[in-house]
């Protein structure tokens, strides 16, 4: 089929997909897979070149946080309040690359003090919690019922369906922009072999920094307006380890090295665990008297053998494995 | 264009290089030799940024260079191959030139321009400059090549070549010396050559210069240093007796 008339189609499918009686319980899934590829998306910006970065949910639980501390300590508007976020993700991702890159600090060891980052800004949202609640979460004042352009806010699912389906189409343009970019070429070398890379005359240093400032900004956003849809925010829904290590999870499901990866990502792990929860439910179960388990964790279990079957069989995640078979049958159709 | 004064470079109590003293005209080819662990690598590695200096100045064109990083160095218009071939697998043979024609060329640079200095340069060096040729195409002489056409793609005014013929048979070598030779007519380009194979640099080079434990021990015509009794001592007559025993087996 035509590419650009499939392009065409879904994209007017997602634009009517409001007026096409969907629930208010299937928009809101929709809603929330959105916002989580655009953060995929950030991630897989510099993810894609090897840095590996297992502290995402830093960047993503500042840009929800100093978002909605501005709102309700200051008073600021989100407006205001989320670039303010983003330029504080873009001074911590440099805090943390710049001296990383500096020193050389590659691959595996890179992937630790970023893991290493996430945990310390949870620690830090816990420790402040008489400002920050702490792990019990804080949440975003409302400006009042309806819904309100200064204070980024709407009761109205359909209007921030809009919104995140357009900055979910932001998240894809800026992942081809790179693409298309040298910077991809320059990376794409840096990652190979940085004494050849800096021989032709390549800046190591301040090529990672700028894609690293760039995807900590995307996904300070996204921590954002996650915030501004969900009216709740904790550190372990925005923050922390196991937010770091699922962006990384759902990433590598979907193909890190394709644009709509990160989107197959969030799309596979936000409706598997929405049916084990549904399936399974919360409720402890007992296999005899004495061994019980929380069913809670069952989607972790779940994806814990997911991950390493897909690192096992599907290196490239599944857009990469399906465009692999495009290609592949399309060489053969060349030669036969 | 390239004057070198008392550089030195010391590794902990070693010293690597000491206090060499040399200057290049505009468009000269000039060989480097020595035996292994002469300093001739730490030189090379000095020129282009990878280590720097304890002591001494490097200047290209009146600008010191010594100290400056590797990409820095670059720009300034310092071209350099690596001895063992350092290409990038995952871009193509015309992205690997275009890459360094981006990066490595100073001022503002288009991608039509990139992409024309790495076209121009794999002609130069005879690879093909189609989209879609990969780097794993290439043997042993291919890479050295690429290496090559990197290095020229940034179009530097000095060129570093290091050991650029190891790993070739003879017909190979002939034609790399030549082309050293002819890039030096096209592009006006002066050459500092490190090598291994005495012979072809002999009849390429217009000067060179004798390193042994880091001091500099002859710098003339081919003909002169290959004369010089001190030179013969350290260098020739161990590569002669090589030569000869070589060709005594086969």
């Amino acid at each position: 089929m035509n590419s650009k008339l499939l392009v065409a189609i879904v994209a007017a499918v997602l634009v009517a997909l409001p007026f096409l009686g969907i629930g208010p319980y299937p928009l809101h899934l929709v809603i929330v897979i959105l916002i989580w590829s655009f953060a995929y998306t950030g991630w897989s910006v510099m993810g894609r070149f090897g840095l590996v970065s297992l502290g995402h949910g830093a960047f993503m639980a500042v840009g929800g946080y100093v978002t909605a501390l501005l709102w309700n300590e200051v008073g600021l508007t989100p407006w205001i309040g989320i670039p303010v976020a983003m330029a504080c993700a873009a001074g911590l991702a440099v805090l943390i690359g710049y001296p990383c890159f500096r020193f050389r600090i590659i691959g595996h060891y890179f992937a630790l003090v970023t893991l290493a980052l996430s945990e310390v800004v949870r620690q830090i949202i816990i420790a402040t919690r008489d400002t920050t609640g702490g792990s019990l979460g804080y949440t975003p004042e409302r400006f009042g019922d309806g819904w309100s352009i200064v204070a980024f806010q709407s009761d109205d699912r359909m209007m921030f369906y809009y919104v995140a389906l357009f900055f979910w189409m932001v998240g894809l343009v800026i992942w081809r922009l790179v693409d298309r970019s040298m910077s991809r070429y320059a990376l794409e070398a840096i990652w190979e072999d940085e004494d050849a890379a800096a021989a032709v005359g390549v800046q190591v240093t301040k090529e990672k920094l700028k894609v690293t400032v760039l995807s900590a900004v995307m996904t300070a956003f996204a921590g954002a307006m996650y915030c501004q849809y969900q009216m709740f925010i904790s550190p372990d829904t925005i923050g922390g380890v196991g937010i770091s290590l699922q962006i990384v999870f759902a990433v590598v499901v979907g193909g890190i090295y394709s644009m709509l990866g990160p989107t197959i990502g969030a799309v596979i792990t936000i409706l598997l665990a929405e049916v084990l929860r549904i399936w399974i439910g919360t409720e402890a179960i007992c296999l005899t008297d004495k061994i019980c388990f929380n069913a809670a964790g069952v989607p972790l279990l779940v994806y814990g053998i997911m991950l390493i079957l897909f690192i096992i069989f599907l290196p490239k995640g599944v857009v990469g494995a399906v465009i692999d078979k495009w290609q592949g049958r399309g060489k053969r159709a060349e030669q036969s | 264009m390239l004057e070198v004064e008392g550089l030195s470079k010391h590794f902990g109590g070693f010293t690597a290089v000491d206090n060499v003293d040399f200057s290049l005209e505009k468009g000269e080819i000039l060989g480097l030799i020595g035996p292994n662990g002469s300093g001739k690598s730490t030189i090379f590695n000095m020129l282009s940024g990878v280590l720097k200096p304890n002591n001494g100045s490097i200047r290209l064109l009146g600008q010191e260079i010594a100290g400056a990083p590797p990409p820095r160095i670059c720009l300034m218009g310092v071209g350099r191959t690596f001895q063992i071939p350092r290409p990038i697998r995952r871009l193509t043979i015309l992205e690997n030139a275009a890459l360094a024609g981006y990066y490595g060329q100073a001022g503002a640079v288009s991608r039509e321009d990139a992409w024309k200095s790495a076209k121009d340069a794999l002609r130069l060096v005879g690879l093909p400059s189609d989209e879609a040729a990969s780097v794993d195409t290439l043997g042993a002489a291919g890479l050295k090549k690429l290496e090559l056409a990197k290095a020229l793609a940034t179009k530097p005014t000095l060129l570093l070549a290091d050991e650029s013929l190891g790993g070739l048979d003879h017909d190979e070598m002939d034609q790399a010396a030549d082309m050293l030779r002819n890039i030096r007519e096209e592009l006006g380009v002066t050459i500092i050559w490190v090598e291994h194979i005495m012979g072809v640099l002999m009849r390429v080079v217009d000067r060179v210069m004798v390193l042994d434990h880091g001091e500099k021990i002859a710098d003339g015509g081919p003909n002169e240093v290959a004369t010089n009794p001190k030179v013969i001592e350290v260098y020739l007559g161990s590569d002669a007796e090589e030569t000869a025993s070589a060709a005594n087996r086969s």
